[in-house]
């Protein structure tokens, strides 16, 4: 397999960690949890994972690892971002602000949806990324993205929606392929 | 909402499905969910990086002294942390009371605590969980207690602990007793596990799961009487997956510092050193109770089976 011989991170302030890591090894790939700055040296990926987008980003400052990440990102290293995550990739946030990485060129809507209430599980629509047809997505009081910018690819939506968008290396999945144990989005990462 | 589809017959499905609602208890792992009483404790606790707040008119300790009947919070109150936060507001019902786990779920609560820190609304059946689009966590003291209310449809399982104490030593006892049950059941044939499910009055299927998987169905989180930083990182040495901070916090000196060093130490619990620097600096914790001064009546912990 493509993934062998590869070590992603997983950002593990808070949030769904070993679901990430489960995946992750099923890849056959080394998965290592990340919580300072020499964790993300010599990664092939990084993810950030789903959790409380504030929880998160509060820990990335007390951690300083804003610039850390971003100078990853800028050398070419590739990261994933599932729901808080893909908030934290944000350019910035539509509402209820929280300090984000901007690195990716979109606006975040957080709980878009509603409460946990209004959570729900549904197939892709048809016409997206070839790789990932009829891909089950779970929304968990789940973001929206908006205003994409140019360079911002959309791979799959749900309703219209998009809800896995790509910008060069940077991957932002607004559900969770972690709880749905489908790895092929975890494989789109590490696809050189 | 126009039904998507894929081709291949998948349907959509809501909140209702059990996988949506472990899925948020997956969210709140690594996180610390606090009990706020007010709009400003709620903010302070989202400032400070909790996962989720606790909504509900009297803090454990409070509700202790006060004694009386504990119910659901008001539901302005809870409406108005609702506005005030972006992170998951939970809330309390009392064990057995369906219309009042109904209000919640209308409310759009993210998450239902069926609470023995509430005076029990029936003294013998907890609420049928699964009917419900909002996910329930419940405490436990064992693992047969644990087994029941994930068989009820409980998404998540806490330690009861001693709510209010200020005293870790239930939540230590409830956490040793659900992880070592746990380790036990590994350790059986599979021919022994429907006489062990007897035993443990447990349903058999989920015996099994617990067999296979050397887990709870759901996730495992750690609730009553943690005060410190370093009762944080115990309860996540000893295998709980998150924990909920009551009294601990608001009945403090210093709310907002002890709500961060909690936070902290609660990400960095293998870190001896991280740990330290949580503890540096804090005001004092909460006045706490030694449990050989409360008397059977007055344990929380023993409401509920």
């Amino acid at each position: 397999m493509a993934a062998r011989n590869k070590r992603v991170g997983v950002l593990a302030i808070q949030g769904a960690v070993d679901k990430h890591l489960a995946i992750l090894e099923g890849l056959g790939v080394e998965a290592t949890r990340v919580l300072g700055e020499a964790d993300l040296v010599g990664l092939d990926g990084l993810i950030i994972p789903g959790g409380e987008s504030t929880t998160i980003s509060k820990g990335l400052s007390r951690l300083g690892l804003w610039e850390p990440i971003r100078a990853y990102a800028r050398s070419g290293g590739a990261i994933l971002g599932t729901c808080a995550g893909a908030i934290l990739l944000a350019r910035a946030c539509e509402n209820h602000p929280v300090a984000t990485l901007e690195l990716l060129d979109l606006k975040a809507i957080r709980n878009a949806y509603g409460t946990q209430v209004d959570s729900f599980v549904a197939p892709c629509d048809s016409g997206g990324e070839p790789k990932l047809a009829g891909m089950q997505c779970v929304f968990i009081r789940a973001p929206q993205v908006g205003e994409l910018g140019p360079d911002v690819e959309v791979l799959l939506r749900v309703d219209g929606l998009p809800v896995l968008v790509r910008q060069g290396r940077l991957l932002a999945a607004t559900f969770h392929p972690e709880l749905a144990g489908d790895p092929r989005v975890h494989a789109l990462l590490l696809a050189d | 909402m126009a039904k998507s589809t894929n081709g291949n017959g998948d349907a959509r499905r809501g909140a209702e499905t059990f996988e949506l609602k472990i899925g948020l208890a997956e969210m709140l792992k690594g996180g610390v969910i606090m009990d706020v009483t007010d709009v400003d404790q709620a903010k302070v606790a989202e400032d400070a990086g909790a996962c989720a707040v606790m909504a509900l008119e009297r803090v454990p300790a409070d509700i202790r002294r006060d004694g009386g009947v504990a119910r659901m919070s008001a539901v302005d109150m809870i409406e108005g942390i609702q506005r005030s936060v972006s992170i998951p507001v939970m809330a309390k019902v009392r064990i057995g009371h369906i219309a009042e786990a109904r209000v919640l779920e209308a409310l759009g609560v993210d998450f239902i605590d069926e609470s023995e820190v509430l005076t029990p609304a029936d003294d013998e059946n907890h609420i049928a969980k699964h009917d419900f689009k909002s996910p329930f966590v419940c405490g436990a003291r064992n693992l047969g207690e644990a087994l029941r209310r994930v068989g009820e449809g409980a998404a998540m399982i806490r330690t009861k602990g001693e709510a209010g104490s200020g005293n870790i030593v239930e939540a230590v006892r409830h956490l040793r007793s659900v992880c070592g049950e746990i380790r036990g059941i590994q350790a059986l044939r599979a021919d022994e596990l429907m006489a062990h499910a007897k035993n443990l009055q447990a349903p058999y299927e989920l015996v099994r799961f617990v067999h296979e998987n050397g887990r709870l169905p759901v996730p495992n989180f750690a609730a009553g009487g943690i005060a410190t930083p370093a009762d944080a990182a115990l309860c996540r040495e000893l295998g709980a997956e998150a924990i909920f901070v009551g009294s601990g916090i608001f009945k403090s000196d210093d709310p907002p510092a002890r709500a961060r060093a909690i936070v902290r130490a609660n990400t960095h619990w293998e870190d001896p050193a991280e740990v330290v620097a949580c503890c540096r600096g804090l005001a004092n914790a909460m006045e706490g109770i030694e449990m050989s001064t409360l008397s059977e009546n007055e344990r929380l912990a023993n409401r509920g089976w």
